[in-house]
């Protein structure tokens, strides 16, 4: 491994990730900056999901490399990125308490047969609070919405106080108030200097929400400041259709 | 009287208590295989453990020339064949385009196929070991046959199975709700599904005596659903469904020691279907009877 400081967060190199003998990812490069809100768009199958659990290290690599820097360089700490998923990857009639599933995000940091004690319990409640569902604290986790789902994953991540996030579609199947909600704590959380990465479907949002983009069509498309990079062209490239009514030019 | 009789005899009590103990372990380890989906793994853990059963007291009668039905002898046997049938159906659905399920049914058609071959050919072909093995009583559980020695070996294996998942429990509850977040924390997902796996082949493996290889899945199954049916919480539901278990197949191993003609299994399985049934229907908040209820009032309103 080179020591250089990487100027990147997170940078893949000739990402290629299969799954049996098909190519989900095949020869990404790219590079996320620190700092900012950086979105990962594409059509569906494009492997965007695929990216973040390559650079998460839960899906195998085939070929080529992800490495991680932290903003001061030195090495990143699994425990330090803040995953996301899908909401709909998990069983949510699991008996288990909201504040239960968020104090999972302390987890990390507990040594071997560690419980986790009153000082988790803390910061899971600041957590909770964050995401205005304190109130929810001691409910079953069957009993919530959508949206409420979302903040308590969002909060799980939060718990951690990661330096990085990666979140996978944080705002599918949310309505448009909760999405606004969702989309300020994560805005405070680049105010705090944290690099925030998410997977992203709604492309009439992407020039409002996102400082750098990533295009994905198993193949990297393109990848930059979205001022530069989110273009007709470049979605043309990345959907097969005609982008235009999609991209505001400044005025 | 007959039931106070048996109930003070030595014997009996050495049944009941530990078919309570095997009850207990079984119904608590089962909640992680039900939450995970693993019934059919449990199903094929137990079919499978048939051959290791048989081949550990034919191996035992070869070195010792006696035949011995000691769970000391026969446990290892099982343990290796579960773990075996699940390592190899794990290692062909990742080699091949089989499906889980698939391969588990392989498996389990594999072993559970040459272990009643094995079975067969003992008692036939070498009646003087195999005739009087009474190993026919794996199939479908005989309690009475237990002995002191074996209730020692239940308490140890299912001791330490329920310590190991106190000692790690945040962590398997983390890796049974969302495994993919426990691998983006650092958790080594892998370690911690032998050890489930491992906890789960314990709980079934001592259990096969009361229950036998055909049954005992229901055993580890049937008390997590129905515990699930009255709480929301996982600890709790683990307490219940040990309680549900522990008092279901004690009850089963007294009632087949009192008519002497009853196998043990089926008596234990149709008592804790039966718990099963009832939590189903009146359970608060999620049985039939509530939700009927709820439907009723939705439409009325």
């Amino acid at each position: 491994m080179d020591a250089t400081l990487s100027s990147h967060a997170i940078e893949t190199r000739n990402l290629t990730v299969t799954y049996g003998a098909e190519p989900v990812l095949w020869n990404v490069d790219a590079q996320i900056p620190h700092r900012g809100m950086t979105g990962i768009i594409g059509p569906n199958g494009a492997g965007k999901s695929t990216l973040i659990k390559a650079i998460l290290g839960i899906v195998p690599i085939a070929a080529g490399d992800v490495s991680l820097s932290a903003a001061c360089g030195g090495p990143v700490e699994a425990n330090s990125i803040g995953y996301v998923p899908q909401r709909n990857t998990v069983d949510w009639d699991f008996p288990t308490s909201v504040f239960d599933v968020v104090m999972m995000g302390t987890y990390g940091r507990l040594r071997w047969f560690q419980r986790p004690g009153k000082e988790q319990r803390e910061e899971t409640f600041a957590a909770l609070e964050k995401v205005e569902m304190q109130d929810f604290a001691r409910r079953q986790i069957g009993e919530l919405s959508g949206g409420q789902q979302q903040r308590v994953f969002l909060a799980r991540a939060l718990v951690q106080n990661p330096s990085v996030y990666l979140m996978d579609e944080p705002f599918a199947g949310v309505d448009a108030k909760t999405e606004h909600a969702l989309f300020e704590i994560m805005s405070r959380l680049r105010e705090e200097d944290a690099t925030v990465v998410m997977v992203h479907h709604d492309l009439t949002r992407v020039q409002q929400y996102f400082d750098h983009v990533v295009m994905l069509n198993r193949r990297l498309v393109a990848s930059g400041p979205t001022r530069s990079t989110f273009s007709s062209a470049s979605i043309e490239a990345c959907y097969g259709v005609a982008g235009q009514s999609l991209v505001t030019t400044a005025c | 009287m007959a039931f106070l009789e048996l109930a003070n005899d030595y014997t009996v009590q050495v049944v009941v208590l530990g078919s309570a103990g095997i009850g207990g372990v079984s119904g608590a380890l089962g909640c992680f295989a039900y939450l995970r989906r693993q019934s059919l793994m449990g199903d094929v853990v137990s079919h499978s453990s048939l051959l290791g059963i048989v081949l550990a007291f034919w191996l035992a009668f070869l070195i010792t020339g006696e035949s011995s039905r000691s769970l000391w002898v026969l446990m290892p046997g099982a343990l290796l064949a579960g773990l075996a049938s699940l390592l190899l159906s794990r290692f062909i659905t990742r080699r091949t385009a089989l499906k889980e399920d698939a391969g588990l049914g392989v498996m389990l058609a594999i072993f559970f196929g040459s272990g009643m071959m094995f079975l067969r050919y003992l008692q036939r072909s070498q009646p003087r070991v195999g005739g009087q093995s009474g190993l026919d009583q794996y199939l479908f559980g005989m309690a009475a046959a237990m002995t002191k020695a074996d209730l020692w070996m239940i308490g140890v294996l299912g001791g330490l199975a329920l310590f190991a998942m106190t000692l790690t429990w945040f962590r398997l509850k983390l890796i049974t709700f969302d495994p993919q977040y426990a691998a983006g924390l650092g958790l080594r997902l892998g370690l911690y599904e032998v050890v489930l796996l491992s906890l789960l082949v314990i709980g079934i493996v001592i259990g096969l005596q009361i229950a036998g290889v055909v049954l005992m899945v229901s055993l580890l199954i049937a008390p997590a659903s129905a515990a699930r049916q009255w709480t929301s919480s996982l600890g709790s539901m683990v307490m219940l469904a040990a309680v549900i278990g522990a008092v279901t197949a004690a009850s089963g191993a007294f009632i087949s020691a009192l008519v002497g003609s009853l196998p043990t299994g089926p008596v234990i399985v149709l008592l804790v279907t039966l718990v099963f049934l009832v939590s189903l229907i009146a359970a608060p908040g999620r049985g039939l009877i509530f939700r009927y209820r709820e439907r009723r009032r939705v439409r009325v309103a």
